[in-house]
């Protein structure tokens, strides 16, 4: 049969190199209704790429159909030069997917689910035991190895789905909602184990519909509506693409002359409006509050605040189906999810 | 799963893990442990009313062995009929949740994503499946032959104990046909209950009812047909079920003497020896079709719920 091959990125059907993941056109239908329509983007090697939008935005499906579980109705998809209709073996064997709610055998141990999950990878005895106590290790459930996975917490279920991937070395973790349902503590520690994925090289796909909880740790997202690609980008792209800048500097200050046309002059600043007297809200490309400060003084005025606000996604989603939709009345159809 | 062009990698890869999981879990489980009750409780109780009934009617029978299978004592059943019902009942109960279990408890996605084939689960759980009521058989009929050995005080001989084996794997086949059928509405049902229950209505139907009204619907089908056709009809419709199927295969390898499963004409009994035992083979050839169907269906019925299985989508 077709034996693993070593080097997954030169393996046949060679992709443009640095992509892991192609999709072109994309899309499944279920009869008459269209689940994924025509999406296209590509992930990078060691890239944590976001799908983000609401439920049933067609997020799972497409990963389905990456991992080869779902059919694809039209386009195509290549994972490291795959196709996961034909191959699927050798996509899943190199990618790692960890299910919204993941699953496990109530009745057996951690340590007992994942030498199931490794026997099926076909991993001999010596290696298994090894690998299956290094993932355990790495994400803090060393202690509860042997313990029944039906006394498990939520967050514990999905610390021990990404354990599954990292013994697997997967090159690809798909994590379909992993903050689901998680309180904030645990949620954050799972977002630090995606990080340390990213550090060792891995690439990450993250679904979510959790806008603001993702995008800390994503490089670039695919915004998601109703089935297709609706924006795809750097957070920051996004922000300046929908919202005109991609930074808002708050400062405020007491006195001072002409303010807000000294802060207008600084290069990259795209709007400065004043909501209150003696506050001003800056849009501008780059992080200009030191420039701001320093324009506040220079002005004569007495700075008592400053504060960046991030684009948040949120905002960037939210004002761009605003826009969208009202020329047509429709609005009522899809709401943009509020986190 | 793809259902265009060709895939790549062995469909069986992983068959062996997904087997030896499910066989550990099945005799983990306490299904199994019912089971074990059952096994024990059957062979007893039957034993102890073949060997009652035997004592009191046998004179001299050169098949004595068999009666310990095919003797009933009111109220007790004989075995033959004990296994009629227990056998269905076990394959139901290891394969009603199958596929549906997983889906519920949300591992199917995740031990999907490992690098098998849809293929190897599925049919992993039919051999486990299967292994499970094997071995459970095996142990119950070695449990009767033994009481049997010690209770008689008879050996059996070398025919006897052929038939016996032949009626051993002909019960194996029979729990293939329910497991397969259990598996199919695993695959169709998202709720186990719901699957139990279909499972276990259809096994009734097709026990209780479906002979009984085999005749009436032969009867309607032909409504000037004559009583031979009528007689043929009703029987070959009765033959449906695999209930039918197993208890005529059971009659002509258990009973030497069982020349044919259907009706015979005077003209065929010409010069035949009644009553006088037909060697091992020849009663093999009178089940044989029997013996097929049941195998057959099994067969089909897998393939029904692999079919389903394939199409189905893993999402929750």
């Amino acid at each position: 049969m077709n034996a693993p091959t070593p080097n997954p990125v030169t393996a046949n059907g060679q992709p443009h190199l640095g992509n892991v993941i192609e999709a072109k056109g994309l899309t499944k239908r279920y009869g008459e209704t269209i689940a994924v329509n025509d999406i296209t983007f590509n992930v990078g090697a060691g890239e944590i790429f976001g799908l983000l939008g609401p439920n049933g935005a067609g997020k799972t499906t497409t990963i389905l159909m990456l991992l080869g579980l779902s059919d694809i109705s039209a386009g195509q998809a290549r994972v490291f030069g795959h196709d996961p209709m034909r191959d699927p073996l050798s996509v899943k064997r190199r990618v790692g997917y960890l299910p919204d709610t993941v699953g496990f055998y109530d009745n057996l141990s951690a340590a007992d689910n994942l030498h199931y999950t490794a026997r099926l990878m076909g991993m001999a005895r010596e290696e298994r035991f090894r690998k299956i106590a290094a993932a355990l290790n790495r994400v803090g459930l060393s202690e509860v190895a042997n313990k029944k996975v039906g006394a498990f917490s939520r967050g514990m279920r999905q610390r021990l789905g990404l354990a599954e991937i990292v013994m697997k070395d997967a090159r690809i973790a798909i994590l379909d909602e992993p903050t689901n349902g998680l309180d904030p503590q645990a949620s954050l520690e799972l977002l630090e184990l995606i990080r340390g994925f990213k550090a060792d090289g891995i690439s990450v796909v993250i679904s979510s519909h959790l806008l603001d909880r993702v995008q800390s740790i994503c490089d670039r997202v695919a915004l998601f509506n109703a089935g297709r690609i609706a924006l795809l980008g750097t957070v920051g792209e996004l922000g300046r693409q929908v919202l005109g800048g991609g930074y808002a500097v708050e400062v405020e200050a007491d006195g001072g002359v002409n303010l807000a046309k000294r802060l207008s002059a600084l290069p990259g600043v795209r709007h400065v409006s004043e909501p209150a007297a003696g506050r001003f809200r800056i849009v501008c490309d780059s992080d200009l509050r030191a420039e701001a400060a320093g324009e506040v003084v220079a002005g004569g005025g007495r700075l008592t605040q400053l504060s960046l606000d991030r684009p948040s996604l949120e905002t960037i989603y939210t004002r761009y189906f605003q826009t969208a939709q009202s020329p047509n009345q429709d609005a009522s159809r899809e709401v943009p999810h509020a986190a | 799963m793809p259902r265009n062009g060709s895939r790549e990698g062995s469909a069986f890869h992983g068959l062996g893990v997904v087997t030896l999981k499910e066989l550990s879990d099945h005799f983990a489980s306490a299904r199994m442990r019912v089971l074990e009750w059952l096994v024990v409780l059957v062979a007893l109780a039957a034993v102890y009313g073949a060997i009652q009934q035997i004592r009191a009617v046998t004179a001299e029978d050169p098949f004595l062995f068999l009666r310990l299978f095919t003797t009933a004592r009111e109220p007790l059943p004989s075995f033959t009929a004990f296994l009629g019902f227990l056998v269905p009942l076990m394959a139901i109960g290891l394969g009603f949740d199958a596929v549906n279990g997983e889906h519920n408890r949300r591992t199917l996605s995740r031990i999907l994503s490992q690098p098998i084939y849809r293929d190897a689960l599925l049919f992993g759980k039919f051999l486990a499946g299967m292994a499970t009521m094997s071995i459970s058989l095996v142990a119950l009929w070695l449990l009767v032959i033994g009481l049997g050995l010690i209770t008689l005080g008879v050996p059996p001989g070398g025919e006897e104990m052929g038939r016996a084996l032949c009626f051993l794997l002909v019960t194996i086949a029979y729990a293939g046909v329910w497991l397969a059928l259990a598996m199919l509405f695993s695959v169709t049902f998202r709720s186990p209950a719901t699957a139990a229950l279909v499972t276990l209505g259809l096994w009734l139907f097709v026990t209780l009812i479906w002979p009984a009204l085999a005749p009436a619907i032969a009867q309607a089908l032909l409504p000037n047909g004559d009583e031979a056709t009528l007689v043929i009809t009703a029987q070959a419709l009765s033959r449906l079920s695999p209930s039918t199927l197993y208890a005529e295969s059971v009659l002509a390898i258990l009973h030497p003497a069982t020349r044919s499963l259907g009706p015979v004409y005077v003209s065929q009994l010409q010069g035949a020896l009644m009553g006088s035992p037909l060697p091992l083979w020849d009663s093999l050839m009178v089940a044989w079709p029997q013996i097929v169907g049941l195998i057959a269906g099994s067969i089909i019925l897998f393939v029904g719920g692999y079919v389903a299985f394939q199409r189905q989508e893993v999402r929750a």
